[in-house]
């Protein structure tokens, strides 16, 4: 579903993203491992619009990504979390899912004064969808605080809850299992579980092998900017070049 | 009677400022633009009105309305240029085109009379209340219904999809463009609708005193306008008001207090006072309530506080 083809990033000095290619398949979790300084989180952030490729092609279902502002990016169906999560703190963790559902009649601001019956009638809805995906990550509790008091792990959860509740066709976790306690991260990983099951397509940044291991098929391996290989966890992680890449030579 | 006279008198100056702050609290309280230009865009409603009333002969409603129309047209151009600004860089851009206004209010004497300002601005049913306390009265209870107007569409505006986008841009510009909400549209909607308020407010005053000129936009005013936001509670329109009347009532009687107290030949330094007592409420009101004294709320939209049913 999502295309790659030669994609490379450079900050005026040596590429930090060379020419990487590949193909995300639609209902699949594929995994995005390297050593730190690989490039992983550039190559996201190329993804996802929030920077726009030096070059190279991106296309999501046929239809062009890159160079699309981040907020068309999350249009087209492709929605993102952050390696240290962005909650708005001062807003409660209700609001911050009810936030994210795309296209709301009052997000214009004149539908607010012509419409006012239409826009409650909506926040409504979109209240009863964000408290669903609030108790699918076990928030429910949380939802009237504001989203400053949550922990790291908890964090993580609000920020795939904020993502879910607008039904993107793929996401991109950049980490979701960095700095969450084990009885989150097992969690976290039931709930991407339950969620390709129901058909929702993953790209996953993540350190955790456990985790690698257990849901990504199959796993890209990026190493000082290049694509070196793809293929099972099993495979990658037996791999002499993935074990020099990551101890050095 | 004398008490009702300055009462009136002293509330309807209370209410107009309460229109500015209403315009500020909607960029800075909830979409956090840094407007340090107030004075400008209350400069150029004031002398849209009263030019189109004056010169034109048109009713005053329509002065209220082209005032707003004029700041609106003024902020979206400068809107388009500034915004892409952060905070401080916002802010010095905005003090400068402030100052520009002014200065051009100063000099473009064919339009706008350059220091001699504009005068015999009309006042609303004048002619029927004349020009005593029942006209004070009338007016007081038109720039009240205004006040009122502007609360009710802002409130609709801000607890509500289009202010929850504004507070979370605020709050984090990156999350919410990765949640598909483009950043310069709704900061540049705000930054409009804010401007069009203090513009409304200029009308509101150059109607009220009948004369304005340009010694009657100078900084100080921004100052003033921020000093009742910040007091009041930035992020929550009870907080605008109420800063509005708290901090115009401080201003009026310390003034007057000046006045009876100092000599003749210290006046001007106690104006400088009145600024520095002011400064002086600003530090103390952030030590002891750092939102001010009705901070902004944690849920935004009226919906979303509700229980599920």
């Amino acid at each position: 579903m999502l295309v790659a083809e030669g994609v490379s990033k450079s900050f005026g000095g040596p590429p930090v993203v060379q020419d990487v290619s590949f193909t995300l398949t639609r209902g699949a979790i594929t995994g995005l491992i390297g050593p730190n300084g690989a490039g992983k989180t550039t190559l996201f952030n190329c993804l996802a619009g929030s920077l726009k490729p030096s070059a190279g092609r991106i296309t999501l279902d046929g239809v062009r990504i890159d160079g699309l502002r981040p907020d068309q990016v999350f249009g087209h169906g492709l929605a993102r979390t952050f390696q240290i999560p962005k909650p708005f703190p001062a807003m409660t963790v209700l609001e911050n899912v009810m936030l994210a559902p795309p296209g709301q009649l009052g997000e214009r601001f004149w539908t607010n004064w012509l419409r006012p019956g239409a826009v409650a009638a909506e926040e409504r809805r979109i209240r009863d969808r964000a408290r669903h995906w609030l108790d699918f990550v076990g928030l429910t509790r949380l939802a009237q605080e504001p989203a400053r008091v949550l922990s790291g792990g908890q964090r993580k959860l609000l920020e795939l809850a904020r993502v879910l509740v607008a039904e993107p066709r793929l996401i991109l976790l950049d980490e979701p299992g960095a700095g969450v306690a084990p009885p989150l991260l097992e969690t976290i990983m039931e709930k991407i579980e339950v969620l390709n099951a129901q058909g929702t397509s993953f790209l996953i940044i993540e350190h955790n092998m456990e985790l690698v291991t257990r849901l990504c098929r199959p796993v890209l391996v990026l190493a000082q900017g290049r694509l070196l290989l793809e293929g099972a966890p099993e495979e990658v992680k037996r791999d002499p070049r993935v074990i020099e890449a990551y101890l050095g030579a | 009677m004398e008490l009702l006279a300055y009462g009136s008198f002293f509330l309807c100056f209370a209410s107009i400022f309460a229109v500015m702050a209403l315009g500020l609290n909607l960029q800075w309280g909830f979409a956090g633009l840094f407007n340090v230009g107030v004075a400008g865009f209350v400069a150029i409603g004031a002398y849209a009105s009263a030019l189109l009333t004056t010169s034109l002969g048109w009713p005053v409603a329509l002065g209220w309305i082209g005032a707003m129309a004029a700041a609106g047209i003024a902020a979206f151009i400068v809107g388009l240029a500034a915004l892409r600004l952060r905070e401080d860089y916002l802010a010095i851009t905005t003090f400068g085109i402030a100052v520009v206004i002014q200065l051009v209010a100063l000099n473009a004497q064919a339009l706008t009379g350059g220091p001699f300002g504009i005068q015999s601005i009309p006042k609303p049913l004048s002619a029927w209340l004349g020009a005593g306390l029942a006209w004070n009265l009338a007016y007081l209870a038109l720039v009240l219904g205004v006040v009122g107007l502007a609360w009710w569409g802002l409130e609709r505006l801000v607890a509500g999809p289009w202010g929850r986008v504004l507070r979370a841009i605020r709050e984090d510009e990156a999350a919410a463009a990765s949640l598909g909400k483009p950043a310069r549209r709704y900061r540049l909607q705000a930054f409009v609708l804010g401007c069009m308020l203090m513009g409304l407010g200029g009308a509101l005053y150059a109607h009220f005193v009948g004369y304005i000129a340009p010694e009657d936009f100078l900084p100080v005013l921004t100052f003033q306008v921020w000093a009742m936001l910040i007091v009041g509670g930035s992020g929550r329109n009870l907080g605008a008001v109420a800063g509005a009347v708290l901090v115009w009532g401080i201003w009026t009687v310390s003034g007057g207090l000046l006045r009876d107290l100092l000599p003749q030949a210290e006046q001007a330094r106690g104006a400088a006072l009145q600024v520095v007592l002011i400064g002086v409420l600003i530090a103390a009101i952030l030590v002891a309530r750092p939102r001010g004294l009705f901070g902004e709320r944690a849920t935004v939209s009226r919906h979303a506080a509700e229980d599920a049913t």
